[in-house]
Formats: structure tokens, sequence, C-alpha cells
């Protein structure tokens, strides 16, 4: 089997009778169908031996879950998003208030240097393996008003943990859950200072993340699939994300 | 609720467990239709119940019950710590703010929660309760004032939760590919939120900045609490080195100090040295081994 092009990019190109019927059985469609989202690309299952990926024209980056690398090219993509945040944010020279506006200033500082820390040791670690650059779209994003930006970093921590703490079980090496485990908890730390500084008490409000995954009567933090954390990611990304083999 | 959610979870890591479930489909069957009555509260309870008729107890791997009996140990110490200063008589100090004493409250109840969710996933095998009498938190003179100086109570708090962190990430690597590491992840994470808050209660407390991530000590020491005694929570934090990547100056990136790259990633703690810290707070004959 082969084929120039897998990507499907829409609910309706997934509908297309003769590309369905070549590409992937029933069962695998209906449990993709179910996480497309708008803005990325779900390439179905089966496919990936079978995939062109010397195509010349093909686009954007693929995220391939049948392995650990898979996993960790996920962190990376969502390590650039939040550094590109960030550094977005200094460079806006976003202005903070309050008696705490130097601390907040200094904060985010300090958050924007992890989670460049963060991307530059994925993309180290994983070496040629590394997916490219992501264009980010942060166009939702008022960076003249602090409000928006640090609802922007709420999100974007509290999603960070979501996906952490859902991908980790898919990893089958120690020594990598161990290094997504140094990360996520320092999110979890940025996620509950940001929540703070909107609303001081929020730090860990698990009820306000259950659409996250998150559980208050069990005390359990949110997690998230790639699937639902790509899609509520997608907003903020230009570059078109094939997700495979999840 | 997100019981599918954790039912999808589990089918990630074991692919059979709706076929586990399925000779015992009348129990699930009333697991779900109690979900839809029962109250939150009591969630954690069924939740464990359920995983204990799924798995069995015989099938849940001595590892694994090692692993959650250690966490449970854990989880008792802070809950008790916590619900300590919030109900002991012998509690002297008062919160500056109704904030700060809701905060407590707020993490006195996670603890508690992953005591019973601990409790009801391990079922008889469970350890046997620690009981506020079995604590020390003066941990024999140490911190003698831990409940009545209130800077010194969020300094023991401070220490709690940054080992805590450290622990579930110590065991995470003894879960792998075990349907309960999803479960841990997602209570490591929250006690890093708590970590975070604490810090940021010490810091509003008193005239010390302590940041809501672990960094570098004001002399370049592991342990940044400025409390010495404590230093063994801190050892090894100092790590700038991640999987052969040198992380001071990663990239070309000049802002990245060591404080920089130490707090960019936290370390774990091995099983041994998270026993000798909580062994300072547990009675004589109560200690962990």
């Amino acid at each position: 089997m082969t084929m120039k092009n897998n990507e499907l990019e829409t609910k309706s190109e997934l509908q297309e009778k003769s590309l369905f019927d070549k590409t992937v059985g029933r069962r695998s469609f209906l449990q993709y169908a179910g996480a497309g989202a708008a803005g990325i690309a779900l390439v179905a299952a089966g496919c990936s031996k079978d995939r062109g990926y010397d195509n010349p024209t093909m686009s954007g980056a693929t995220l391939d879950f049948k392995d650990d690398f898979g996993v960790l090219n996920y962190a990376y993509a969502l390590e650039q998003l939040e550094a590109a945040f960030y550094i977005k944010v200094a460079n806006s020279n976003t202005q903070f208030t309050g008696t705490n506006a130097a601390a907040k200033k200094a904060y985010f500082q300090d958050i924007q240097f992890h989670e460049i820390a963060h991307r530059e040791f994925f993309k180290a670690a994983l070496g040629t393996a590394a997916i490219g650059s992501l264009e980010v779209d942060f166009s939702s994003i008022d960076f003249t008003s602090e409000a928006s930006v640090l609802s922007a970093a709420m999100a974007f921590e509290d999603l960070g943990v979501a996906a952490y703490n859902g991908a980790g079980p898919r990893l089958k090496t120690g020594t990598y859950l161990l290094l997504a485990g140094k990360i996520v908890s320092v999110e979890a730390r940025h996620a509950a200072y940001v929540r703070d500084i909107i609303s001081n008490g929020s730090f860990a409000d698990l009820n306000s993340l259950t659409s996250l995954g998150a559980n208050n009567a069990s005390g359990l933090d949110a997690a998230l699939t790639p699937d639902k954390v790509l899609a509520a990611a997608s907003k903020y990304i230009k570059t078109k994300i094939n997700v495979i083999n999840l | 609720m997100n019981i599918i959610n954790i039912l999808e979870e589990i089918e990630k890591v074991d692919g059979e467990v709706y076929e586990r479930l399925n000779p015992r489909r009348a129990a699930m069957k009333s697991f779900f239709n109690m979900g839809k009555k029962i109250s939150l509260a009591a969630m954690p309870l069924a939740l464990g119940s359920m995983f204990q008729k799924a798995y069995g107890q015989s099938t849940l791997p001595s590892g694994v019950v090692d692993v959650l009996n250690f966490a449970l140990s854990l989880e008792y110490l802070e809950y008790h710590f916590y619900n300590h200063a919030l109900l002991g008589t012998d509690v002297t100090f008062t919160y500056p703010t109704a904030a700060a004493k809701t905060a407590i409250t707020t993490i006195r109840d996670h603890e508690k929660a992953h005591v019973d969710l601990l409790v009801g996933a391990l079922g008889s095998s469970a350890r046997t309760p620690i009981a506020y009498a079995d604590t020390d938190f003066r941990a024999g003179g140490t911190f003698a004032n831990v409940y009545t100086d209130y800077n010194t109570f969020l300094a023991v708090a401070q220490g709690f939760e940054d080992t805590g962190v450290r622990a579930y990430k110590g065991q995470a690597g003894n879960l792998l590919g075990s349907p309960v590491l999803q479960t841990a992840l997602q209570i490591h994470s929250v006690e890093a939120r708590h970590a975070s808050h604490i810090r940021q209660m010490r810091t509003a407390a008193g005239s010390t900045v302590y940041k809501p991530w672990v960094s570098l000590g004001a002399s370049g020491q592991a342990n940044d609490s400025g409390v010495a005694a404590v230093d063994a929570v801190y050892a090894g934090e100092d790590l700038t080195v991640q999987a052969g990547a040198n992380i001071v100056g990663i990239g070309g990136f000049s802002g990245i100090t060591k404080a920089a790259a130490v707090e960019s990633f936290d370390e774990p703690l091995d099983k041994a040295s998270v026993v000798t810290i909580a062994n300072l707070f547990l009675q004589p004959g109560k200690k962990l081994s």
C-alpha cells in the first residue's frame, strides 16, 4: 500500500469513502473521529508503515506516538509553545501592576528561562529525532494587558501539567518518565503561582480543573490524553501537527 | 467525575482491563449506578474497591503495594501535620489572614483525599493507619515551636511538600507500566502546587523571599529553604546536568544561569532518604523501615 498523502485534515475528508476504505478500518475510524479537533490533522492509525515521509509537499510536524520519541516530541512541542509565550511577554514589556509588580515581572522572567531550558533540553535530547520549530499564533492574547497575559499563562501551565500527567503512562523508559516527572512538578509550581496572583488561594483549585481531568474529591490533578491537549493548544499553533499511532 | 477517563487510562497500560472487569459486570454495573448518586466525598473509596475487584489483591504486585504504602505513610504524616495545625489545642500561633487558614485547610483536605484514595486502592494490603499520637512534628525538639510559631510551621510545611514532590518522583520508575502510575502522577503535581503556595505563604509572612520553585540557596547550596536542619530534603536538588545535557547556558541562552537550571528541574529522592526524613517526625516504635 503506497500513498502520497495520508493526512486527513477534516472530518469530511475522513468520511470520504475511497480514502476511508484505503486507509483505515472502521474501528480505528470510530476511535479517531471522536478525537477530531479544529486545527489538528489527525492521521489515521494503521498506516504508519506506509507513510510517505518523503513527500516534498508535506508540511507540519508529525508526532508519532509509537514510541517514547513521539511522547518526548510532544513534550518538546508544548515546551516550544510555552517558551514562545513567555518570550513574547518579555518582549512585549507587559506592564504588571500592584505592590508585587516587580516580583511578578521577575518571576515571569524566571519562568521564561525555565521553559527555554525545557525546550532546549528536549531539542538536545531528541537530536535528529526532534520535530522542527513550531510556528505559534498568539493573536488571541493581548500582551499589553496583564489580565490577558495571566489568563493565558494559567491556561498554558495547567494544560502543561495535564499533558505531562496524561502522557507519563505512555512512556516505556524509566529514564524518560523520570525526566518528565522532573519537569511536570516545575510546571505545577508555575501553575500554582500564576493562579495565586490571579486569585490568591486558587493554587490547587482542582474543581476548576475538572475539564482537564482533575478530581477534587480524590485530590488528583489534571491529566489529559495528547489528542485533547493538542485540541486545546491548537488555537495557539499555526504549524499543522499530525498525530499518529496515538 | 473522571471515572471513565481513569478506565481509559488504565486501558492504555492494561489492554485487558475491560476483560478483567467483564466477569464482574454486575459489580461494575452497580458501581456505575451507585456513581450517579454517591456523594463525591465517598468516591475515592468506591473507586478503590472497584480497582480491587478488577485486579484482585493477590494480583497487585508486591512492588506496587510497597510503593503505595510508602506513599500512604507520607500522606498520613502530611495530613496529621496540617490537621493538627487547624484543630490542635496546643497550637498557639494565629493565622495572619483568613486566606492563610483556608489554604492550609485546602491542603489538609487534599492530603486526606490522598490517604483515602490510597487506602481504598490498597484494600487489605494497606498499612496500619498512622495516628496523630504516632507523630512528632517537633522532631525531638528540632522544631520545638512548630505549633507555636507560624514561620516555623510554614518552614516545616515547605519541607514536607518539597519532600513529597521528590518522593513521588523517586517512585515513578517503580510504577512504570502499572495502572496506578497515572494516579501517582496526579498526586505528585498536586503536592508541587502545595509546595509553590506554601513558599509564597512563607514569603508573605516574613522578610525573606522564597521562590515558588526550588532554587539555589543564598550561598549557592542545594537547600534554598534557609533552614539548615532540612538540608536532607534538598540534597541533590542543585543538579544542573540532565540526561547528559548541561542545562546552564543550554542552546546558547546565557539567561539560563545555574540558578535557572536548578529551578527548571525538580529532582527525585530515593526511598531510603525519604524514610530518614519522615522518621524525624515519627515516634519511636512507629518509624518507617
